[in-house]
């Protein structure tokens, strides 16, 4: 391992002789200019608990309700600051409560350091009391993860950890701690940053030859389209994005991770990809002659049935992970590398160009959605309130400019599919894992990350009571954090398919909800509840202006469906506007 | 067209790096076919020798999940042709039907099998080869009263005439960001791995 000198010693903890792992974990997190962190204490991390008691002033630490909250809201963190999402968590059950959002940050690619605590070395493998094999356990759902049995590898292992989870395709490192080490004493040499493992290779070099094919793959199309994910996100390229769709003038739909890298409104954009994706980029990818894959994986929720995608095109595909080539669609040319580095030479060689024939087919697939659905979703004037309705409303009073946090379900295709979003990290959502119970703890986190923009955590009802014990950090730490539940008195989503695909047999769909105003109120949070159309706009607007936490609840229609719908199995050109239509 | 092909791993010689590259096999339900390991030629760097059968698609995807493991320097994928191989099997046979048996010996000549112990009640041979000549040796000894048999898991030299210790150590050299050997070696396969 390469490290760089850091002379961080006399700063944060002042001493070298005789300092405990503990303490030497705290210094590892201030060399990394981590200032929060999300956690829950227990007996096997108790040590480094009383380490932190020090640095109050320097390290937030904000205490969580379930360690599911303090992973959840350190990905919020995470995708909306760009930083590392670090967590503390003790051992046996602190350590499993954190498996959902290992799972969902390694899917979702979001840099996390995890600290676990462990048993006592010696106690490790006699089923000690909280003791759990955790990095068995986490070994698929983290980037890395190592276990320290002495305080000698801490400043090694943390510095390793902080650069495997940010460099290359970031992702969750879990560094579990067995308390011997963090109470042992040693002769601390100070804290080095990381910035090279030699088995580790987090960028694949760029190759000249590769983008020049691309390019000309580019220049020659005639139907070029371009579909992008989190990549862009993940590598800070939005600005180098633009700059090539710019110039090349490419119609660009993006993916639900994608989403917000480039202005929603953008004039190049057609929309987004995917199951409820919009109908013209889902149908004309099928269409399209080089489609032009940028930071994005080729979910199957993107490409519906495989061998029913692209067909027709050459694919040019640029990741920076080797493994994401070819996974599930087989590439044309790969352009491996991050993405920061590529873009821009590719954006060199592409010729300007403006393809406005084929935007015009964009244009009548637009054209359509919105009479068929769109504009009812969106302004109907009678019956229920909609989801799409609220968005609407929602996007007027924050101009796009607010961070939305979405749970699971049908809110959050209806959040992504109709909220307006100006700035890049402003869709925070779990895309790759699906999981309920997010939004609320990401909210959280998001706060703490970008504490100067709006956040507004968009849920279900049925994802609201997966995490709600999260109210609780709110009203401790305060962040001023709107939550928004579109209440349908349904699992909506799973009823949703129960409807179209089960015959409508309604197995266990139908929720129940507690009183979410008098329980937020519980915890000291203000809220209201309301059904009716005239009191929407006030109500979001009261909801936004409100100086701290807000919870209001929309009662919408019970039985409405989230369409556009490529049917599960189905192509995307077998997209569908209505059930009519399955 | 599924295929045996010898993967070649080297890694770190970490505690759980056994588990995590055996989980890639198993969460896509794929069966090993063996799997062995042992520290390489160069100081503390390891060598796994897996060998699955399945299509070039799978197996392709198969190694760059494996090299996505942080402690995994280098997989080189091979189909048999490419490599050079063997096992080593034990046979226990009891020695009172050796001694008697003349025609014993002789197999024992022509498989190329050694005497590794001689007891009293039995004896314990060793042979070396591929699938073909050890289950030849097995099937004959069975008739001879077989007590035990044991086979290792393949161990494989890859062809390749440019060191492959040559490009793992590099990597320790390269500008730490980078790795053109990875590139280089999956658009040229065929260049690298020629006799
Ligand atoms: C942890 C978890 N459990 C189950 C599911 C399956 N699931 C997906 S959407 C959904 C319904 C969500 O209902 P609700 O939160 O009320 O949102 P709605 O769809 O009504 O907007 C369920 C149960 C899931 N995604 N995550």
């Amino acid at each position: 391992m390469e490290t760089v000198e850091q002379n961080t010693l006399e700063n944060n903890i002042g001493k070298t002789h005789n300092v405990s792992g503990s303490l030497a974990v705290i210094d590892a997190l201030l060399s990394e200019d981590i200032t929060t962190v999300f956690g829950y204490p227990g007996g096997a991390i108790m040590p480094i608990y009383d380490a932190l008691y020090d640095f109050n002033d320097s390290l937030n630490h904000i205490l969580v309700r379930h360690e599911q909250g303090a992973i959840h809201a350190a990905q919020g963190y995470a995708r909306v600051s760009g930083k590392t999402g670090v967590v503390f968590a003790t051992s046996g059950p602190g350590a499993t409560n954190l498996v959902t959002g290992l799972a969902d940050a390694q899917i979702d690619s979001t840099p996390l350091v995890c600290i676990t605590g462990q048993v006592f070395a010696h106690l490790l493998g006699t089923d000690a009391f909280q003791e759990t094999d955790v990095i068995n356990i986490t070994t698929p759902i983290t980037k890395w993860n190592y276990q320290v049995t002495d305080a000698n590898e801490i400043p090694e292992v943390l510095a390793k950890a902080f650069f495997i989870a940010s460099s290359g395709r970031p992702g969750p490192v879990l560094i579990d701690i067995t308390k011997n080490a963090q109470l042992q004493l040693f002769d601390y040499k100070g804290y080095r940053q990381c910035v090279h493992v030699r088995s580790y290779r987090a960028e694949p070099i760029v190759r000249n030859e590769y983008i020049e094919q691309a390019a000309k793959l580019i220049n020659e199309a005639k139907k070029p389209f371009v579909i992008f994910g989190q990549g862009v996100i993940l590598g800070n390229a939005e600005k180098e994005f633009l700059a090539f769709i710019e110039k090349a003038g490419l119609p660009t739909a993006w993916t639900i991770m994608g989403m917000s890298a480039i202005p929603t409104n953008h004039p190049l954009g057609v929309g987004m990809l995917g199951m409820h994706g919009n109908y013209g980029p889902n149908y004309l990818t099928n269409e399209c002659d080089v489609l032009i894959a940028v930071g994005m994986r080729f979910d199957d929720r993107v490409t519906g049935r495989l061998d029913k995608y692209a067909k027709q095109a050459k694919v040019v595909h640029l990741d920076i992970d080797p493994a994401e080539i070819d996974k599930n669609v087989a590439t044309t040319v790969a352009v491996w590398g991050n993405c920061k580095e590529t873009l821009p030479l590719l954006t060199a060689l592409v010729e300007e160009k403006t393809h406005t024939e084929w935007f015009k087919e964009f244009d009548i697939k637009k054209e359509k959605e919105t009479t068929q659905l769109i504009t009812k979703e969106l302004n109907p004037t009678e019956g229920e309130l909609t989801m799409g309705e609220v968005l609407n409303v929602l996007n007027e009073l924050t101009n796009g400019e607010a961070v939305i946090v979405t749970d699971v379900g049908q809110h959050q295709m209806v959040a992504c599919r109709y909220a307006k979003q100006t700035k890049s990290r402003s869709n925070i959502t779990s895309g790759g894992l699906g999981t309920m119970g997010f939004a609320l703890p990401a909210a959280i986190g998001a706060k703490f990350g970008a504490p100067e923009r709006e956040v507004i955590a968009i849920m279900g009802d049925g994802g609201a009571q997966m995490n709600i014990q999260e109210l609780g950090t709110i009203m401790q730490f305060k962040p001023n954090v709107k939550i928004l539940i579109l209440n349908n008195s349904f699992l909506g989503m799973v009823r949703q398919w129960q409807e179209l695909f089960h015959k409508k047999r309604y197995s266990f769909t139908d929720i129940q909800s507690p009183n979410f105003v008098t329980l937020a109120s519980a915890y000291n949070i203000a809220g209201k509840q309301i059904s009716k159309r005239e009191e929407l706009k006030a109500s979001l607007k009261e909801m936004l202006d409100h100086p701290e936490s807000y919870l209001l609840e929309v009662a919408v229609l019970h039985e409405d469906n989230v369409f556009p719908m490529v049917p599960q199995g189905k192509g995307v050109a077998e997209i569908v506007l209505s059930k009519e239509e399955i | 067209m599924k295929q045996e092909h010898t993967l070649t791993v080297y890694s770190e010689n970490q505690v759980g790096l056994l588990n995590k590259i055996a989980i890639i096999f198993s969460r896509r339900k794929i069966n090993l076919e063996s799997f062995n390991s042992s520290p390489s030629e160069i100081e503390k760097i390891y060598r796994f020798t897996i060998v699955v059968k399945e299509t070039e698609e799978v197996v392709r995807n198969l190694v760059r999940q494996i090299e996505k493991i942080v402690d995994v320097f280098k997989v080189f994928n091979n189909t048999n042709d490419e490599i050079i191989w063997q096992q080593i099997a034990l046979y226990k046979v009891p020695t009172s039907i050796i001694m008697k048996d003349a025609k014993v010996e002789r197999l024992l000549r022509q498989f190329g099998a050694n005497v590794v112990v001689i007891r009293n009640d039995y004896t314990v041979f060793e042979a070396t080869g591929q699938d073909d000549e050890i289950n030849n040796l097995l099937k004959e000894l069975d008739k001879y009263g077989l007590i035990e048999f044991v086979r290792s898991s393949r161990i494989a030299i890859i062809k390749s005439s440019e060191g492959v210790h040559k490009q793992v150590l590099d990597m320790q050299k390269n500008d730490p960001r980078k790795s053109p050997i990875n590139n280089e070696y999956l658009n040229s396969k065929s260049k690298i791995f020629q006799m």
